[in-house]
């Protein structure tokens, strides 16, 4: 009975991280049949490298299958495994604006948040470096910033729905005003810290503002920005859920919302799977960006 | 023409006001190099030599007196004095040949084609033998590589003045010693006029014409300086057993440890 239970989540544990666990399911039974190391691959590394994530999700599904045994309202594993094939297998379907596949709700939160923070880093970065280049406008701004960041982004959701009267504009409001902040941050701060010696190398070869920006204050700031816009990220996604459950509409948030109301535990499960591997590729993609982008100390 | 003046420093007074107070660097220094002239400033650290080289670069402002260069009031850096910094900085995200080529660029772009140009930043790697690294980046070459395409920065952009300020302080003795007898074959080629700030006798009298030795700090000021009457080219080997080398190094020995020997580590 329990192995039973175990096998079946230990396909749905591996259906969710898709994009970290893909090899983990062929290497699974390698420590069944503990073969001698081949000379050409270490297989050694990578069972080190891939056992610990998953036993960390089959613990989960283990104990979240253990606890759900008996019954109840919350739904099993197994169940959640089953419905999400159902979910996904048919993603983009649309019945009328309250009921529309799970692709699409994921694509319409997406929006809003590339929205949101499209424009939070259109102000947020330029802003930063402003305020990091004079400090006239740090001690401006710092008092400003320390006051509206600590404010919990719903807080802003009224007066988004005041000043625009639509609900999807104010979700976009209330992402651009919670995600701008770490950008503003970090920009300012890198700013600041770029070395004196390429400052100074700038002065003596006289190098235009133009030039100066380019090619050294970007390039050094570079590595905070992408700090910055890492977590911006990070906050629009936490955000947009929360906003979409109170404005409505089509979206994750709102997807998980509605399911409530029908009492449809089995899709808020899913749903809260799908949000989570959704911010993971999100975070993983501007990891891979700030990679390819951060040049080595001299 | 070697007897004008090219660079003046005239009562040049230099105080810093720190969180601690006021702190003098630098008082009296009164300084004339001629063109084509190679100049060291010596004496212990933190007696404001490195202070009197930001003077004549231009990147800090005196407090008092003043600095002419070429019949001009310093008044702000510029590519006519290079600084070849004692850390190299160059960009690290720049290639050697774009670090070069941001000072070309920046000297010689109102005139010149892209291809004359690239072919400048080239000549000028090619000058210090690093034209093979072209296109690494800074952290792929060693500390040595870095400094001569810190030098070559500087030579590219065809500067009145070039100013080093311990250019090769960071590096090992041999590596030191090979690009120190570099830099005297370019400064030879180029006839150029060179103020360098160092701690190493050996160094100060084998490069220089003249070495100005600086008392210690605060308030330092110019204790003496001595005329280097050596044949160029110089020759390191055969210079060690010169009677006149010896006794140079030893004048200046003299004058940093006998008369002026460092009193205290503080400040």
């Amino acid at each position: 009975m329990v192995s039973a239970v175990f096998h079946s989540p230990a396909g749905s544990g591996s259906e969710a991280p898709a994009p970290v666990a893909a090899k983990p399911v062929p290497a699974a039974p390698a420590p069944v049949l503990p073969k001698a190391p081949r000379r050409a691959f270490d297989w050694n590394a990578l069972l080190l490298k891939v056992l610990p994530p998953v036993i960390g999700i089959a613990l989960l599904v283990g104990v979240w299958a253990l606890l759900t045994m008996k019954g109840g309202s919350f739904p099993t594993p197994a169940a959640t495994f089953t419905e999400a094939v159902k979910v996904f297998s048919d993603p983009f379907y649309s019945k009328g604006p309250n009921d529309q596949g799970i692709g699409w709700n994921i694509l319409f939160s997406l929006q809003r948040v590339a929205v949101g923070f499209g424009l939070a880093a259109l102000v947020g970065i330029p802003a930063g470096f402003l305020i990091g280049r004079f400090s006239f406008l740090n001690h401006m701004a710092s008092p400003l910033i320390s006051l509206l960041r600590p404010v919990s982004p719903l807080a802003w959701l009224p007066i988004g729905l005041l000043v625009f009267k639509a609900a999807n504009p104010a979700a976009i409001w209330t992402i651009f005003i919670c995600s701008i902040w770490p950008m503003v941050i970090n920009t300012a701060v890198g700013v600041q810290r770029v070395p004196a010696d390429y400052l100074n190398v700038a002065r003596v070869l006289n190098l235009s503002e133009w030039k100066v920006i380019t090619r050294i204050l970007f390039p050094a700031v570079l590595p905070y920005m992408l700090t910055g816009v890492r977590l911006s990220v990070g906050t629009a996604w936490l955000v947009i859920v929360a906003a979409e459950m109170l404005t409505g509409g089509v979206g994750i948030g709102f997807w998980v919302w509605d399911e409530w109301n029908n009492l449809n535990v089995t899709h808020i499960l899913i749903a809260i799977f799908v949000i989570g591997i959704v911010g993971l590729l999100l975070e993983a993609a501007l990891v891979a960006v700030a990679k390819r982008f951060t040049y080595e100390e001299v | 023409m070697s007897t004008a003046s090219f660079i003046e420093v005239r009562d040049a007074e230099m105080v810093f006001s720190t969180k601690k107070g006021r702190f003098h660097a630098l008082r009296e220094i009164n300084l004339s190099v001629a063109k084509g002239e190679f100049v060291t400033l010596i004496g212990h650290s933190g007696c404001g030599k490195s202070t009197l080289l930001n003077l004549i670069a231009g990147l800090t402002l005196p407090t008092g007196g003043s600095l002419i260069c070429d019949a001009r009031e310093i008044a702000a850096p510029g590519p006519e004095r290079a600084v070849v910094f004692q850390n190299h900085s160059l960009l690290p995200w720049l290639t050697c040949l774009e670090n070069v080529h941001l000072a070309v660029e920046r000297v010689f772009g109102a005139r010149e084609t892209k291809a004359q140009l690239k072919e400048r930043s080239l000549a000028a790697l090619a000058l210090v033998n690093m034209a093979h690294a072209a296109a690494k980046r800074p952290h792929e070459i060693s500390g040595g590589m870095k400094q001569r395409v810190g030098i070559a920065r500087a030579l590219a952009m065809e500067p009145k003045v070039l100013l080093l300020d311990e250019p090769f302080g960071a590096l090992d003795a041999l590596t030191r010693a090979h690009l120190q007898d570099e830099l005297l074959k370019i400064v030879a080629r180029t006839h150029s006029t060179v103020v360098m700030v160092t701690h190493d006798v050996d160094e100060a009298v084998l490069l220089s014409d003249r070495i100005v030795m600086m008392t210690n700090g605060p308030a330092a000021t110019i204790g003496e300086v001595l005329a280097i009457e050596l044949a160029r080219p110089r020759n390191r080997v055969e210079l060690a057993e010169d009677a006149k080398y010896v006794h140079y190094r030893k004048e200046v020995l003299d004058f940093l440890y006998t008369r002026h020997g460092h009193v205290e580590q503080a400040a």
